[in-house]
């Protein structure tokens, strides 16, 4: 299980070839302050990489929320719909998103590993 | 002893006696000021802030200042022109009356009038609860889950229902069926609206349009405009099988006894509340609203409030939902209304209080059966109706005595409605009486002054019609289509019958809020100025409160009259050639003038030019309206001091210089600071084919002193609400005139609906109607007619020098307290200060909105919070403060900033001091145990020389988060408050 990053603030987290989770990360939660409400995609709809899959709305934020890599929605986090917060305080846990089937493995190669985003949130 | 008058009689006359009421800041006091600030004369100060570049090269000619009371008796003999018919044209304005207790305590009652927009909870939950008693009525009318805090007007909450209905359906298609019996109005504004969105608008016979086309959505009138009742039960079902939403403009009134929409499957109901007790003012200001379907409420426009809970757990009201809102989406915001109607709401709202369902179902009933005993009658002489079916309005089919009729109605001081051929329309309501009744007879049949019941062949000494429905008569509502469920169940709607108690209610609500009639509103941006009880006064008179907005042209001559006056006088103000009144909100006035822009590159035949330019200080309104013009945003950067980086834009020009079509600047900026750059900045844009918007929200900086017109604008919007005293009511309403320079003046809006309802018809308008009455929200235009004749050309320029004199004092004495983030070179701001939290919060994580909550411990409103700027507070004082009012808001400031260093010391915990916990209710203070490191005294903050009463706030700090992820959007069952 690789975890890799995105320049939007995202993590994927690579399970076996094909598939991998998505979500967003600490410091985008942090960024974001109480998160109230999170659009999920719907299962089974295919998205090219980049692409906005839907929204996070906090009390004073909304970001748009993208595919970091192509590919298919499998699985979404039904419990964020309950509770939103969980993506405040577990946001690289229990507050994934969505789960998706990998259509180029290329693609999440190229993403950042840890230390590189790291240092990209050292910069921001 | 008698003694000599030396003094001339100029002087005792003193016709500019208003300036002195309107400015608090008298000689000494500026004398004072000066000296703080470290200038001689306020001459002085002013060359040393405004660029010399734009300095008006010639006063203002307006006309001589008079006193308060002879502005009235001006203003009066204006009114005079206005001729007050009895109106049954309806057509979406109805007479009503407004209960004496809610008139006086709450149109005319400061307390609810100056309050602004209720974004801090804690010192608005009256006009909050006002405002979900609002939207918990216009959810059990319509039998809509989800109801908003109003909308602008009917006309405009149909257009946004329109594109509501585009974002939340499945159906791709581009194209909205418009039932041809809407109002005329209505109709007119959606397709303006639809326009440059690309949507396409198909108005007719709907059922037929829907076989026919590929449609979203569809909007029907219940009743029509005809009044007609329609079963619309089938087409909702064929909407919804074509993956379209189906809209309804529906009569609050009427649903009193009609089955509600959402009973029968509507998606989005919008309508006026205005017939519930807001007089028709030729056309506005009234609250409109907007419903919806659960599923649509994240992407529904305008306020809503929604309950959470407080610091200590108990039930608090809150704005909700607003990352829906332009602040923060910008060009993706959901509309670009930001200023809405609140105080119109309000009053209607507590009509629905006092009346309760039983008072309003009576209403309706009474409305109904007077209009079932009109049709016999009028049926009894012969004629036919266009409509079987009716609840308040009936359309007579009267061919070649049209004419005839209408004119015997004018010579009785009648206005019946008189737009479609061959056809004439009267609508009832609240304020009809037998004997208007009797009055409308005659006019249809002179001969049969008492009519009978029966066909027109029977004897005329027929059984007189009031005898034989003594006991009551069906209304010619269709069976199927009677409301059989009940509404206004919740106690607000059932307590609050008696003078005495509503009397009490009003004032408890009231007194829970701070507004201009307690303390200062230091808020940036908005200019929170006096709202002088003389400018206020003749809004209510009858000539002005009781004529209906498409009444016979002859009869509005008052109105017109003031529209011609205030518009010059603001041409004079602004260096514009010409201005329309219509918009009616500054959000309106920004798109009707990107509209003119559109519409004048199409006439040159540069169609393709829709770039727009904004820099990235810009408010979040202007993205929004640029995205609602059909143009495309490009966001300009802004360098390190706030200003628009002028190579930036000189690059994004040159970037976009074929597709140019506009830049809107906000001049002074946002920031608070007049940019020297700023006539270098238009020339530039002008350069490359496009026109340059200057939003007025600033221009209470301006006023004589620069005009926009003369520096290099093309188009500009006023706040009146804000620069020309009309109070703000809690959100509304507001009136956001568009001014342009002479090429544009063909493409300001105007109103076809209007123009058609004229029997003496005009030359067209070259552009549709943005608004549903042709002056907006004109009920409220003598306001500023005050203010500018009492103040004079010399007047309104003191009052802009003032207002940066004291926005300047203000950053002077904080200066050793909290920076101020933006000044001009030599160190000044504008008529605003940024005042900058940030180091203070990364010392001791005491952030920019606990001193916001902080303030209110203090008795004060808090300055304008993370605007433009996160982590900042914006602080405009306005001309009106006095200076001990200025001094005793720095006193708090400051008192404040010594409180943050006992934090910054360690004398009290980050988390636990009087910041934090700010604002400290009595209860907190004075029950329980005490667990806190600092005193209850220091909790609650009373200024140790203040003779200021206390001003308690009702609840601790609002729970943002829980009310946003726990929606809850109407009155509270009163077992949460046990």
């Amino acid at each position: 299980m690789t975890t890799k990053y995105t320049q939007d603030h995202e993590w994927v987290q690579r399970e076996g070839d094909e598939s991998a989770t998505v979500g967003i990360t600490l410091h985008a939660q942090d960024a974001l302050g109480d998160v109230v409400y999170v659009d999920l995609p719907e299962v089974g709809r295919s998205y090219s990489k980049g692409e906005v899959t839907g929204v996070v709305e906090s009390v004073k934020a909304v970001a748009d929320v993208f595919m970091p890599i192509a590919g298919e929605v499998v699985e979404v986090n039904g419990a964020l719909r309950a509770d939103p917060s969980i993506a405040n305080s577990d946001p690289q846990g229990n507050g994934w998103f969505f789960k998706i089937l990998i259509k180029d493995p290329a693609e999440f190669d190229a993403l950042m590993d840890e230390p590189e985003y790291a240092q990209l949130v050292k910069n921001a | 002893m008698l003694t000599k008058s030396t003094k001339p009689l100029v002087e005792l006359e003193n016709n500019a006696e208003f300036m002195a009421r309107h400015i608090g800041i008298d000689a000494a006091d500026e004398q004072h000021m000066l000296s703080v600030i470290g200038k001689n004369s306020r001459r002085g100060l002013m060359d040393s802030i405004l660029p010399r570049s734009i300095v008006r090269a010639n006063p203002m000619q307006l006309p001589a200042p008079v006193t308060e009371a002879a502005a009235l008796a001006e203003l009066k003999g204006i009114a005079a022109k206005n001729q007050v018919f009895k109106s049954f044209i309806g057509q979406g304005y109805y007479g009503t009356h407004t209960p004496g207790v809610i008139l006086r305590n709450i149109l005319e009652n400061p307390a609810w009038y100056t309050a602004y927009t209720p974004y801090q909870a804690e010192i608005s939950q009256g006009r909050l609860e006002a405002l979900l008693n609002f939207q918990t009525m216009v959810s059990d009318l319509t039998e809509m889950p989800i109801a908003n805090a109003s909308m602008l007007d009917e006309a405009t909450a149909a257009a946004e229902a329109m594109t509501l209905a585009k974002r939340s359906v499945k159906s791709r298609s581009n194209t909205f069926i418009v039932a041809g019996d809407c109002h005329p109005q209505t109709i007119e504004v959606v397709q303006t609206r639809a326009r440059p969105l690309g949507i396409e608008v198909r108005v007719g016979f709907a059922p037929e349009l829907m076989k026919q086309h590929d449609y979203f959505g569809v909007l029907a009138q219940y009743p029509s405009t005809t009044g007609m009742i329609h079963d619309l039960r089938p087409y909702v079902e064929l909407a919804h099988a074509n993956n379209a939403a189906f809209c309804v403009a529906a009569d609050l009134l009427a649903l009193c006894l009609l089955a509600p929409p959402g009973e029968w499957g509507a998606d989005v109901v919008v309508g006026t509340t205005q017939r519930l007790g807001v007089p028709m003012g030729a056309g506005g200001p009234h609250a409109a609203y907007l419903a919806c379907r659960d599923e649509f409420k994240r992407s529904m426009p305008g306020r809503l409030v929604g309950v959470s809970i407080d610091a200590h757990g108990n039930p608090a009201y809150r704005l909700a939902l607003q990352t829906r809102e332009q602040h923060i989406r910008r060009e993706k915001a959901t509309s670009n209304i930001c200023t809405a109607q609140v105080l119109p709401a309000v009053v209607a709202s507590m009509y629905a209080v006092y009346h309760g369902p039983q008072g309003l179902k009576r209403i309706a009933q009474r409305v109904a059966s007077y209009t079932a005993i009109l049709a016999r009658g009028l049926q009894g002489m012969g004629y036919t109706l266009a409509n079987p079916s009716a609840f308040d309005t009936i359309t007579i089919k009267t061919d070649a005595e049209t004419q005839m009729i209408a004119s015997r109605a004018q010579a009785a001081k009648v206005n019946l409605r008189n737009s479609f051929a061959g056809y004439l329309g009267i609508s009832l309501d609240e304020t009809t009486t037998r004997e208007d009744i009797d009055l409308l007879w005659p006019i249809f049949d002179p001969a049969r002054t008492a009519p009978i019941e029966g066909p027109a062949s029977t004897s005329s000494n027929g059984t007189d019609i009031w005898a034989r429905f003594e006991t009551g008569i069906e209304p010619l509502i269709p069976a199927e289509l009677r409301r059989s469920s009940d509404f206004l169940a919740h106690p607000v709607f059932n307590t609050h019958h008696s003078e005495t108690g509503m009397l009490r209610y009003i004032r408890s609500l009231g007194d829970k809020d701070l507004a201009l009639d307690r303390s200062m509103i230091p808020l940036g941006s908005c200019t929170m100025k006096l709202n002088a009880s003389s400018e206020m006064i003749p809004i209510t008179w009858p000539e002005f409160a009781h004529v209906h907005p498409f009444a016979p042209r002859d009869q509005l001559q008052g109105y017109a009259e003031l529209d011609k006056q205030l518009c010059a006088w603001l041409c004079q103000v602004t260096g514009y050639a010409g201005i329309s009144l219509q918009p009616n909100a500054g959000s309106q006035g920004e798109y009707a003038g990107l509209l003119a822009i559109k519409a004048w590159h199409e006439a040159q035949g540069q169609g393709h030019r829709d770039i727009c330019l904004i820099p990235s200080s810009a408010h979040g309104t202007n993205p929004a309206s640029a995205q609602m013009a059909g143009m495309q945003v490009v966001v300009t950067v802004c360098d390190a001091n706030g200003n628009v980086d002028l190579a930036d834009l000189k690059g994004k020009c040159q970037q976009h210089s074929d597709k140019l079509a506009a830049v809107m600047i906000t001049y002074p900026s946002t920031h608070g600071v007049f940019e020297v750059q700023v006539k270098e900045l238009c020339a530039l844009v002008h350069q490359h084919g496009g026109r340059v918007y200057i939003d007025g929200a600033n221009m209470n900086a301006l006023v004589g002193v620069a005009a926009p017109g003369e520096f290099g604008g093309d188009v500009s919007h006023l706040n009146l609400h804000k620069t020309f005293c009309i109070p703000h009511g809690g959100g509304g309403p507001g009136v956001g005139p568009v001014c342009v320079v002479e090429d544009l003046v063909p493409f300001l809006p105007g109103h076809f609906a209007f123009e058609a309802a004229q029997s003496v018809r005009a030359e067209p308008s070259r552009m549709g109607a943005i608004s549903a009455a042709p002056l907006g929200n004109a009920g409220v235009l003598p306001i500023s007619w005050m203010y500018c004749r009492m103040m004079g050309a010399e007047g309104l320029r003191q009052a802009t020098e003032i207002a940066i004199l004291s926005a300047n004092y203000i950053s002077t004495r904080l200066k050793d307290h909290y920076p101020t983030l933006y000044a001009s070179a030599n160190g000044h701001v504008a008529h605003e200060c940024i005042l900058d939290l940030r180091a203070i919060t990364e010392a001791c994580g005491v952030t920019a909105e606990d001193v916001a909550k902080r303030l209110i411990d203090y008795g004060f409103h808090a300055p304008t919070l993370s605007f433009p700027v996160p982590g900042t507070l914006m602080v405009e004082p306005t001309e009106s403060e006095t200076l001990d009012e200025l001094d005793r808001f720095l006193a708090a400031m400051i008192a404040i900033r010594e409180e943050v260093r006992r934090i910054e010391k360690g004398e009290w915990p980050q988390d636990d001091n009087p910041l934090k916990h700010a604002p400290h209710t009595a209860a907190s203070l004075l029950m329980g145990e005490w667990r806190h490191p600092y005193s209850r005294d220091i909790g609650a903050a009373v200024l140790g020389n203040s003779s200021h009463d206390k001003y308690w706030p009702p609840m601790g700090r609002v729970d943002n988060a829980y009310g946003d992820r726990n929606l809850f959007c109407s009155c509270v069952p009163v077992s949460d408050y046990t």
